[in-house]
């Protein structure tokens, strides 16, 4: 019900006595986004933030879901707690507390060294941190989820016959993740890209696209919006789609 | 854990344990134990700075802060089980009911909009509810209203937009859950001539409890935690505590007090997840999964 309500969302647009002209006057306003300088500056800048964090928190991700499916050592039980405290923090308070920390550093460092270290005033740098604070947790929870039921045999085969650990994990067990690294990199792309609450402190000027658009609706709302509304609901349910089909398949 | 291989082992170890270390000892301890500390320092007339319990005597002194807190929270439990109610049917529905068929192309289509972005899901409300908006346009021309009627920021169409926008955080664990149900239970209870209520309060609900402790965890967290929805759709004079936090902090640019709600909030969230979780018996690390 709701679904079906979503889903008519958008098509619902054109029955609205006045929308015939937003309708028409969206060829010109299709136009207008590629010509609209801050919007699509937004919209470069979000993927330029996407794009770091995807690359850092898979990587960092399937490490995690390594150091804890795999490995042993003290404290574990805190460090994993710890590893999904993201998941319960809002991430209001992730930003906010960032940002503190990032200035309190940054002036620590300006008032020790003289030195002025501009990835630490709110920017994209911190955005990318930001995101990549909670989205990292996602990925790990993601990998971990297949790699635990990763057949240890195949690693136990492959150290009889000489392998390092490192060689193992590179020929053997991350073939074997490899749909799951995937797909949790595209959780994280597409995460990162509409992520709103963490971004809201940190952005500064470079707004990402959430951003701006959210004070383009908060402002008043123009035929704009709704046409780069329809641009990323069609790009999201895309890539969402694929990336749902690319599972199932792998699951067969 | 074989320590059969000497070597290899513990460079394995130092590898994955430096980057997650790093990541959450920079990016999660330092930075909370900052805003521990921000939200205890405050500044006198002179400008100097200082150890103060200032920022949380605001807190209590200035109704409007607390009220607004008491009143997010409230909300934020009446959301998180009103997605509950309507969550569980609607994933018995896809997971036992539906043909298998379907089932598929139900979750597609449950878990596309999962993914377009909550800001475009509230701008979609705002268009139907607006005075303006599309349900104001049929109501009128159907006659059955004379004047369009302001339907947003009500309360009520925040409720109403905080729930459709979490749900789907609730649907997919208990229907995670759910898929593994046995329906011969089910069947057994009811050749036993067990109510529908019974099997419901029994079987059903005691089974899923994981998926609806986690799906429940995330609703609350998110709705505790949302700033858009209440801002675009809530009324003027409503705020949520988020926003205090965002005024506090961007606005007036008192950090201080900004760090004191910031902590007043993740201290409320935590208290009632930890309190759900004991109350329910469950484990934060299976839960969260």
């Amino acid at each position: 019900m709701v679904l079906a309500f979503n889903d008519s969302m958008f098509p619902s647009l054109p029955w609205k006595g006045f929308t015939l002209s937003w309708f028409l006057g969206k060829g010109p306003d299709k136009i207008g986004i590629f010509h609209d300088a801050i919007n699509l500056r937004s919209i470069f800048n979000s993927f330029r933030v996407a794009i770091a964090v995807t690359i850092l928190s898979t990587i960092v991700g399937t490490m995690a879901a390594f150091l804890f499916e795999q490995e042993d050592f003290k404290f574990k039980n805190i460090l994993y707690f710890l590893m999904l405290a993201p998941m319960v923090i809002p991430g209001v308070i992730l930003g906010i507390s960032l940002l503190m920390f990032s200035t309190a550093v940054g002036l620590f460092f300006e008032n020790a060294f003289g030195w002025n270290i501009k990835m630490l005033s709110p920017g994209i740098w911190l955005v990318v941190m930001g995101q990549f604070s909670f989205i990292t947790t996602i990925v790990a929870l993601f990998v971990s989820a297949r790699l635990r039921k990763f057949d240890r045999t195949l690693e136990e085969a492959a150290y009889n016959l000489g392998a390092t650990r490192l060689e193992v994990i590179w020929f053997i067990t991350l073939k074997y993740l490899r749909p799951s690294i995937i797909g949790g990199a595209a959780v994280a792309f597409l995460m990162s890209f509409e992520n709103f609450n963490t971004t809201l402190f940190l952005v500064g000027s470079d707004a990402t696209l959430p951003i701006n658009l959210y004070l383009q609706v908060r402002d008043g709302s123009t035929p704009v919006i709704n046409a780069i509304a329809l641009l990323l609901i069609i790009t999201t349910s895309t890539l969402a789609v694929t990336n749902l089909y690319l599972g199932r398949k792998n699951h067969e | 854990m074989k320590k059969s291989h000497k070597f290899g082992i513990r460079w394995g170890f130092i590898i994955f344990f430096t980057p997650v270390f790093l990541w959450l000892f920079m990016l999660i301890i330092l930075p909370h134990l900052e805003l521990l500390r921000m939200s205890f320092i405050g500044t006198d007339y002179y400008g100097k700075s200082g150890f103060t319990l200032e920022n949380y005597g605001g807190f209590f002194k200035e109704p409007v802060y607390w009220l607004t807190y008491v009143r997010t929270t409230l909300y934020s439990i009446l959301v998180t089980f009103i997605v509950l109610i309507i969550a569980l049917p609607v994933s018995f529905y896809v997971t036992k009911i539906v043909k298998v068929k379907f089932q598929g192309f139900l979750m597609v289509l449950l878990l596309v909009p999962f993914w377009v972005s909550e800001l475009i899901r509230i701008y979609g409300w705002i268009i139907i509810l607006r005075e303006s908006g599309v349900l104001n346009y049929f109501l009128t021309r159907a006659h059955i209203l004379k004047q369009p009627l302001e339907m947003l920021y009500h309360d009520a169409t925040m409720i109403l937009g905080l729930v459709y926008t979490t749900m789907l955080f609730m649907i997919v664990p208990i229907i995670g859950v759910m898929e593994s149900l046995d329906d011969s239970i089910i069947e057994a209870a009811l050749d036993l001539g067990a109510s529908k209520l019974t099997i419901w309060r029994k079987i059903i609900i005691p089974y899923c409890m994981p998926g609806i402790m986690s799906g429940s965890i995330i609703v609350f967290m998110l709705v505790l935690g949302s700033y858009l929805t209440p801002k675009l759709m809530g009324g003027k004079n409503a705020l949520w505590f988020t926003e205090q936090i965002y005024n506090q902090i961007i606005i007036y640019f008192n950090w201080n007090q900004g760090s004191a709600f910031g902590f007043l909030l993740l201290f409320i969230s935590s208290l009632i997840i930890l309190a759900a979780l004991k109350i329910t018996g469950q484990k934060f690390s299976q839960v969260i999964r």
